[in-house]
């Protein structure tokens, strides 16, 4: 009776768990692959399911000279930002990750807070900055803003990477007689390699996709893709925006296999 | 003079290497917030006169009060919409094998890194007046008029909640990953069953894990700017709109730089609350 009773028990938890992560998945999963479906509808409205297919959307996307400058933009300031991060994030995680100094707990608290704060707020009060010193808003102040909302992943991702490392490779190679740029350039910079690729490519997709600190520090000559897009779909729903999402969600999805493959992407965001 | 060098630690590296993105931060991050401080004290647009009011104002408008609990509301909600439906995501994770952890893996990570606004987009097309959800349902006869779902506080909160449900999963998968599995099996082989398992043993040890999820999955659903505006509409206002409107369309700075500030203790005092919780559970589920 009471065996009988427990499996039963135990399959309610189960079966409960179980659909719920199922309705979970789909939620997540769901969304983009409505906006890729809808993308190729033949309609002028973003009407599911679209009355026919057609790539005729597809096609005004390739016309669409605006939203191409602007992706050029992002792509640029993205690039810059990307560089300078992995080149200060890198250098500041070499120095932190090992320590156990105050400073070292202080400066890594520092290096990672704009995660959680307010990333407009943020953006304001470097514009206040920009403009109480003198210096206009323009590419370059969009290059440093983005840097400093995205060093975080690269500082973050390499030091998770250096503290996998094992300290007697870099010992064993002190005693054979290397110096310790040899080592770095030998051991450890290949070692930690896949996390900074890891750290570099987060950084990347999160400064292309930032629209608080660039509606604060852009000129009004740079538009930058996810501000065009919030303004498209803010007047009108179009669905040459549609066409512009699925490009973006397969880019990612390509993007996200590519890194899996070389860096292992998924195993670096659970540990 | 005649001392040897002490022997230097080869396994580190000297605290020069994070003088770059120190001076960096100082100048691009502490400075920036240190001057939107000194600008909330001062009651005129201009700057020149030193005072609370800008602080007094917000504190003493309903309005403005409103905004800001509306926007601490939305943040628990997500909150607790990210962990019903994550915590399984998290608990299937364990149960099967490598190949579909993978899978679930990808499944939960590709939104981080798709872009919002593709993702908020996403939930305009369903939730519209000809998305999905009103299509079935009138397809199904069971609704004549559409139904609003855009611009709602439902809808903000479904979309919020997809848009950051791996803030919350990811740290839960690696908490549930740390708890012995000899744990499970001792309490269901003692009697209990799986639900009080699940409840007594499962959800506790797992305490460090919720927590990290909450404190993000929070401080992002309610800083998350462009998926609150463009499925909340221009009727419901929260903080970062607030802050974005006094800023950019009326350019009254003092008080963006107020509203800026508040909103920045709000979500460190959040964030610390959470801290706080997270480093007691750890004394707690520490095993």
């Amino acid at each position: 009776m009471s065996g009988r009773k427990r499996t039963l028990e135990a399959i309610s938890f189960e079966l409960v768990m179980t659909v719920i992560a199922m309705i979970a998945l789909l939620i997540i999963i769901a969304p983009s692959l409505v906006v890729l479906i809808v993308s190729f509808t033949s309609g002028f409205s973003l009407r599911f399911p679209p009355p026919g297919y057609s790539l005729r959307w597809y096609v005004e996307l390739w016309n669409a000279w605006q939203l191409h400058f602007a992706a050029k933009n992002s792509l640029i300031v993205a690039l810059w930002a990307t560089g300078l991060s992995v080149t200060l994030g890198v250098a500041a995680a070499l120095a932190i990750s090992r320590s156990r100094t105050l400073s070292a707990r202080l400066l890594d608290s520092l290096f990672m807070s704009p995660l959680v704060l307010p990333a407009l707020a943020f953006g304001l009060a470097a514009l206040m900055l920009f403009s109480l010193v003198g210096l206009p808003v323009s590419p370059l102040t969009l290059v440093i803003g983005h840097t400093v909302v995205c060093v975080p992943y690269v500082v973050r991702n390499t030091v998770a990477a250096l503290a996998q490392l094992e300290p007697t490779l870099l010992e064993s190679s002190a005693v054979l007689g290397a110096s310790r740029l040899y080592t770095f350039r030998r051991i450890v910079l290949p070692l930690i390699r896949p996390g900074i690729i890891a750290g570099a490519f987060i950084a990347f997709m999160s400064s292309f996709d930032n629209v608080p600190v660039s509606l604060f520090l852009r000129d009004a000559a740079t538009d930058m893709l996810p501000i065009r897009m919030w303004q498209d779909l803010e007047g009108k729903l179009d669905v040459t925006i549609a066409a512009l999402s699925g490009v973006l969600i397969i880019a990612t999805v390509a993007l996200v296999a590519v890194m899996e493959r070389v860096t292992g992407l998924s195993r670096r965001l659970t540990n | 003079m005649g001392a040897a060098p002490a022997a230097r630690d080869v396994t580190s590296y000297g605290m020069g290497l994070a003088a770059p993105l120190a001076l960096f931060f100082l100048i691009f991050f502490v400075a920036p917030l240190l001057q939107l401080f000194w600008l909330s004290l001062h009651n005129d647009t201009a700057g020149l006169h030193w005072g609370l009011g800008q602080y007094l104002h917000f504190l003493t408008d309903p309005f403005s009060l409103g905004v800001l609990g509306s926007t601490l509301l939305l943040g628990a909600e997500v909150t607790a919409v990210c962990l019903v439906l994550g915590f399984p995501i998290a608990w299937l994770y364990q149960r099967v094998g490598p190949k579909l952890q993978t899978v679930i893996i990808l499944i939960v990570l590709l939104p981080l890194l798709t872009s919002v606004v593709v993702r908020t987009f996403a939930w305009i097309v369903i939730l519209g007046r000809q998305g999905i959800i009103n299509a079935t349902l009138q397809s199904l006869g069971l609704i004549d008029t559409p139904l609003k779902l855009l611009y709602t506080q439902f809808g903000v909160v479904l979309a919020l909640a997809q848009v950051q449900m791996p803030l919350m999963t990811l740290p839960l998968i690696t908490a549930l990953s740390r708890i012995d599995p000899n744990l499970d099996d001792a309490s269901c082989s003692l009697g209990a069953g799986s639900w009080r398992t699940f409840f007594r043993i499962v959800l506790p040890l797992s305490l460090p894990g919720i927590i990290a999820g909450c404190t993000l999955t929070y401080a992002a659903a309610i800083t998350a700017f462009i998926t609150q505006s463009l499925i909340g509409g221009g009727q419901m206002l929260f903080m970062p709109m607030y802050l974005y409107q006094q800023a950019s369309t009326l350019q009254n700075w003092p008080f963006a730089a107020a509203i800026s500030i508040i909103f920045l203790l709000a979500v460190l005092a959040v964030v610390s609350i959470f801290t706080t919780l997270g480093r007691m559970s750890r004394g707690y589920g520490g095993a």
